[in-house]
C-alpha cells in the first residue's frame, strides 16, 4: 500500500462509517495512541468532507489496562483525551494494526471507565490475522496475510511489512 | 529502575520520563471513577518505622487508584517495640509476598539497606536528613504544570535546610531538570559544608525574592529553638518567614510551595497561604498522582519486578548507623 492507496482506504472506510450509522449522529472517533490518532484525525476530515459534520475525535492509551503488564515492560506513551460525554455514544475505535486483540480488548475496558457508549466499532487500516481473542473489525483499510514475526508499520507513506528487528 | 531510593541515582531522563508518566496519572486521579486495573494481583505494603500520616495515605491512594492491594505497617503497633531488627521485620514483612515496599525510616540509608535485603522494589518515603524523592518529584512535577517546565527558573528553597530531607531531594531533582537554586536561611540551619551542592547561598530573603519564579518554604521546626539554632520563632518569622508584605514583591507568576504540614504565622503567613499563586494543595494532590507513576514505573515498566526477580544476596553487617540523635 502506497500513500495513495492509505487516502483511498481511508475514504472508503469514512463512507462505510457514515453508511453504517445512517449519518454522523452521535459518532466519535477514538484513536488509541499512538498509531490510531493520526489515523481517527484523517478519518475525521474525511467524514467532514462527505458529511458535512464535525466528528469529535479522542485519542486513549490503554497501557494501565494491558493484560501484559509484567510480562514485558509497559508505559503509557501519552495523556488520554476523551472530549465528550460517551454514554449513549456510537464510539468507533480507530487502530493503525489489529493483530492479537488485546489492545482492543484493552480498549473496550478503558471505555468502560468513561461511559457507556450505545454501540462500539472497530476501525482499523490493517488486519494482519494471529487473533488471539474473539475480536473481528468492522472497517478494513487491508487484509494482509502475515508471519507471526514479520512486523507491519503503518506511516503517511504506506504500509510496510518487514522482518523483525532483534 | 527497581527501586527508588534517592533523586541521586537518577538521570534528567529518569526524572523526565516519571513526570510524563505522571499526566497520564493526573488524567485518571480526575475522572469520576479514579481507578484502573493496571497493578491487580500486585502488593504494594507501606513499612513506616517513623510515623508520617500524610506520606503513607498518599502512597496508599496511589497503589488503591492502580488496584494493588495495599498492607500496611506501624512501629507503634508492630514487634519493633519488642526489639526486633529492621531485617527480621523486612524478612518477614517479604515472606507474606510482597511487590514493593515504601519505607519511611529517621536514620539515612535504611531504605537502601533493606533493598539490598529484598527481591521486592523498594521505595524511600523519606530517611533522616537523607532523601525524599517522592516529595521532589511532585514538588517538580507541580512547578512543571504551572511554568511549564524547570529549565532556566530560579528556585529560593527558605529555612531549615540543614535538618531537610526535602531540601536535599528538591536542590538534586531542580537543578538536574535545570533550574538554579538559591538556600535562603541563616547559617546555623545551613549544613557544615555545602561542598558539591550546585547551589547559591543567601542569608537575607528580601534581597533575593523579587527575582525568584519559586519560593519554597520548608517547616520550622520548634524543637530547634530548644537547640538554640535561631534565637525566637518571631525573629526567624521578621528574617526568614513569608509575609503578606513579602508575597506582595513576589513575581506576579511566582508559585508559593511547602512541603507540609504548615506552621502558619511562622514560616509562612496565614494569609499567603490563601493567595492564587500558593500552589500547596496542589502539591498534595500531585503527590498521588506523582507516587502512582512510581509504582506503575517500578512494578510495571521492567520485566518481572518483585516476585519474579533475582534472589537477593544476603549482606552480613546489616544494622544500619544511627546518624542524628
Amino acid at each position: 500500500m502506497d500513500a495513495g492507496d492509505l487516502q483511498r482506504a481511508i475514504w472508503r472506510i469514512a463512507h462505510e462509517i457514515a453508511e453504517r450509522n445512517h449519518g454522523l449522529q452521535g459518532v466519535v472517533l477514538i484513536g488509541l495512541q499512538t498509531g490510531g490518532v493520526p489515523l481517527a484525525h484523517k478519518l475525521a476530515e474525511s467524514l467532514r468532507q462527505i458529511e458535512d459534520i464535525a466528528v469529535p475525535v479522542g485519542s486513549l492509551d490503554v497501557a494501565l489496562y494491558r493484560d501484559d503488564i509484567g510480562l514485558r515492560p509497559v508505559l503509557p506513551e501519552a495523556v488520554t483525551e476523551i472530549p465528550v460525554d460517551l454514554d449513549g455514544a456510537v464510539v468507533v475505535l480507530v487502530d493503525d494494526v489489529l493483530f492479537t486483540g488485546r489492545t482492543i480488548r484493552a480498549a473496550l475496558n478503558a471505555l468502560a471507565d468513561y461511559g457507556r457508549p450505545r454501540v462500539v466499532q472497530l476501525a482499523v487500516m490493517v488486519d494482519r490475522g494471529h487473533r488471539e481473542l474473539p475480536i473481528r473489525p468492522d472497517f478494513v483499510g487491508k487484509n494482509l496475510p502475515t508471519r507471526r514475526d514479520e512486523v507491519v508499520d503503518v506511516t503517511e507513506e504506506g504500509v510496510d511489512l518487514g522482518e523483525m528487528h532483534r | 529502575m527497581k527501586h527508588l531510593l534517592g533523586v541521586e541515582d537518577l538521570e534528567r531522563s529518569d526524572l523526565e520520563e516519571l513526570l510524563r508518566i505522571t499526566d497520564s496519572m493526573v488524567e485518571v486521579s480526575q475522572r469520576a471513577m479514579p481507578r484502573v486495573p493496571a497493578l491487580r494481583g500486585r502488593t504494594v505494603v507501606s513499612v513506616f518505622f517513623e510515623d508520617s500520616t500524610r506520606t503513607r495515605l498518599s502512597f496508599e491512594a496511589a497503589a488503591k487508584r492502580l488496584s494493588a492491594d495495599t498492607m500496611s505497617f506501624s512501629v507503634g503497633t508492630s514487634s519493633v517495640k519488642k526489639g526486633e531488627s529492621v531485617r527480621d521485620t523486612v524478612e518477614t514483612i517479604e515472606a507474606m509476598g510482597v511487590d514493593a515496599m515504601v519505607v519511611r525510616h529517621r536514620s539515612a540509608g535504611v531504605p537502601d539497606q533493606i533493598a539490598r535485603w529484598t527481591s521486592c522494589s523498594v521505595i524511600n518515603a523519606g530517611d533522616g536528613w537523607h532523601q525524599h524523592p517522592t516529595q521532589a518529584l511532585l514538588d517538580s512535577y507541580t512547578i512543571r504544570a504551572h511554568l511549564g517546565g524547570l529549565d532556566g527558573r530560579r528556585i529560593a528553597i527558605v529555612g531549615d535546610v540543614k535538618h531537610s530531607r526535602v531540601a536535599r531531594s528538591d536542590v538534586q531533582a531542580f537543578t538536574l531538570l535545570g533550574a538554579s537554586v538559591t538556600l535562603v536561611a541563616p547559617p546555623t540551619l545551613l549544613p557544615p559544608s555545602l561542598e558539591g551542592w550546585p547551589v547559591e547561598v543567601s542569608h537575607d530573603l528580601d534581597a533575593v525574592l523579587a527575582d525568584q519564579d519559586v519560593v519554597y518554604l520548608l517547616r520550622m521546626q520548634r524543637e530547634r529553638m530548644t537547640e538554640a539554632l535561631v534565637p525566637s520563632l518571631r525573629e526567624y518569622t521578621a528574617c526568614f518567614g513569608l509575609t503578606i508584605q513579602r508575597a506582595a514583591r513576589l513575581a506576579p507568576h511566582a508559585l508559593v510551595m511547602h512541603p507540609g504540614p504548615m506552621n502558619r504565622g511562622v514560616e509562612i503567613a496565614a494569609e499567603v497561604t490563601d493567595l492564587p499563586n500558593a500552589v500547596i494543595a496542589e502539591q498534595v494532590r500531585n503527590g498521588v498522582a506523582v507516587r502512582m507513576a512510581v509504582l506503575f514505573r517500578l512494578l510495571a515498566g521492567t520485566e518481572l519486578g518483585g516476585a519474579g526477580a533475582a534472589a537477593p544476596v544476603p549482606e552480613v553487617n546489616a544494622e544500619p548507623g544511627e546518624d542524628h540523635g
